[in-house]
């Protein structure tokens, strides 16, 4: 044994851009996604692609931040949705020309303006009440116990005498449902 | 261009990344599993986007549970049996006449470690014993081949140590004393008192002026320590897990009042948030925030508990 520690600290320099990416993305882009939605599905015949195009859309956008983060996040998001969907549309030329006819709409969509701070927090206390009280009762009440009780997975299980398997994928459902909720104002 | 979608719809990476995320709260995560996260995020950004999607949500429900009324019981003090308190005063004992013995025959080299206001800081020894060092922290230690002692003089630190059986881990906070038998711990040195919380294994904990008051706190104790008496609470897994939420940078509060939650951020920040009326600084809150988030913190006593916030800068101001 020698006297001669190691220190290692928490700040790692070099992460700093991957960290400032992930941070611009949750705090300019996630809380544009109900609007890109409804943007989606106006423009977009087929519905069931609707998911995929938004991730096709959030991977562009992400990567260009991570070379360079664009200055108005809101205009940026949506030509870049806007481009994906022309050039989907000359690709599958099975889609009728009418299906992007509306994409002039999205001068309407950038103009509208954007949510504001103290309003965005007052309506996630409300939002995040009504995501919780639309989840299957299970799922809820394993979310509850995790989020609000803070019990371990183990803690659950024996309380709700379920394996642990069937508390993880009641947690996995949440996760995606709740940040369906949040970010993409889904409604039944 | 990365195209992984043409190999897994959004759906499916979504819920690859769900599961990743629950997998990484629980307690057995690896440095490994770390390794396969990084390694799966890296394969494609669609599962970057995915992950910090759902983890940012996820997040935010952390943030929220304000909204929940909590009723949890609180747990009561345990006493202590007699017997195992001279078991520990005899384990204690020997310990102490080791470390002295040792004293005169090295000449030992003390090392001192410090944290800032907001700061944190793992220090690895040679030994494989590990300190993390919470914010506005001083501890010095002298590790030698024959003794481990460390002398906590402020703030708050958590320790993983190497067991050994002929040289045991000693934590002295002012008179007070620590003695590990092989486990992990944490140790606060707050004005009036020392706080010891023991995450597994068993330590000994001896308070000067109280005669025989060595305790054996086991796997869950928490000891409380003031110059004139001693308390233990058993606590569970996940209430300890939350009191050592600074660990992963987080403070969490349940049923904290106003007045205890600011105090407890103004720890880990400069910019100081004080409570000037008595009603707002005894309501109570649930909730979980980074410990550098005054901010939100701020903003959620406004929006949430529907308090006035006003911003002096080296001061946040909360009252009716």
């Amino acid at each position: 044994m020698a006297d001669t520690p190691e220190t290692n600290r928490e700040a790692a320099g070099t992460k700093m851009t991957v960290r400032e990416t992930r941070a611009w993305f949750v705090r300019e882009v996630l809380p544009l996604e109900a609007m890109l939605l409804r943007y989606l599905r106006h423009n977009w015949r087929d519905k069931s692609d609707i998911e995929d195009l938004l991730q096709d859309i959030y991977v562009r956008v992400y990567e260009a931040a991570k070379k360079e983060i664009p200055a108005a996040a809101k205009p940026f998001v949506f030509v870049t949705a806007r481009n994906l969907l022309i050039n989907r549309v000359r690709r599958e030329s099975v889609i009728p020309i009418e299906a992007v006819a509306d994409l002039d709409a999205l001068d309407i969509a950038i103009d509208a303006p954007g949510p504001d701070r103290a309003a965005v927090a007052r309506d996630d206390l409300r939002r995040l009440q009504i995501a919780l009280d639309r989840l299957p009762p299970r799922c809820r009440e394993v979310v509850v116990k995790r989020r609000i009780e803070g019990l371990t997975r183990r803690e659950i299980a024996l309380a709700m005498g379920i394996t642990e398997e069937t508390v993880s994928a009641h947690l996995t459902d949440g996760m995606c449902a709740l940040a369906d909720f949040l970010y993409g104002d889904e409604r039944p | 261009m990365s195209d992984a979608r043409l190999n897994q719809s959004a759906k499916e990476i979504k819920a690859r990344a769900a599961e990743w995320l629950e997998r990484q709260e629980r307690p057995d995560w690896s440095p490994a599993d770390q390794a396969a996260l990084d390694q799966w995020l890296a394969q494609s950004t669609a599962h970057e986007v995915a992950y910090v999607r759902l983890q940012s949500a996820w997040e935010r429900t952390e943030r929220l549970v304000i909204l929940r009324p909590l009723a949890e019981a609180k747990s009561a003090p345990r006493r202590i049996s007699p017997l195992l308190m001279r078991v520990a005063a005899a384990v204690a004992l020997v310990a102490m006449l080791g470390a002295t013995a040792a004293y005169f025959v090295l000449q030992p080299r003390d090392r001192t470690y410090s944290t800032a206001v907001g700061g944190r800081e793992t220090v690895t020894f040679a030994d494989g014993t590990r300190i993390e060092l919470n914010t506005n922290t001083v501890l010095r230690a002298r590790m030698t081949t024959d003794q481990r002692i460390v002398w906590l003089d402020k703030g708050e630190a958590f320790f993983r140590v190497k067991h050994d059986a002929t040289h045991p881990f000693i934590v002295m906070i002012g008179a007070h004393r620590v003695t590990d038998i092989g486990t992990q711990f944490s140790v606060r040195r707050g004005k009036q008192n020392v706080q010891v919380a023991v995450t597994q294994g068993r330590v000994t904990f001896d308070a000067p002026g109280i005669a025989s008051q060595a305790a054996l706190l086991m796997q869950g104790d928490v000891a409380t320590a003031s110059a004139k008496s001693m308390t233990v609470v058993r606590k569970s897994e996940s209430a300890l897990n939350d009191e050592l939420g600074w660990r992963r940078g987080m403070i969490v509060f349940r049923h904290t009042t106003l007045a205890a939650a600011c105090a407890e951020l103004n720890r880990y920040n400069r910019v100081k948030l004080v409570v000037t009326d008595p009603d707002a600084a005894s309501r109570t809150i649930g909730a979980t925030f980074r410990t550098n988030d005054v901010e939100l913190f701020a903003r959620v006593a406004e929006v949430a508990l529907g308090l006035h916030v006003t911003d002096r800068g080296d001061e946040i101001d909360i009252s009716r």
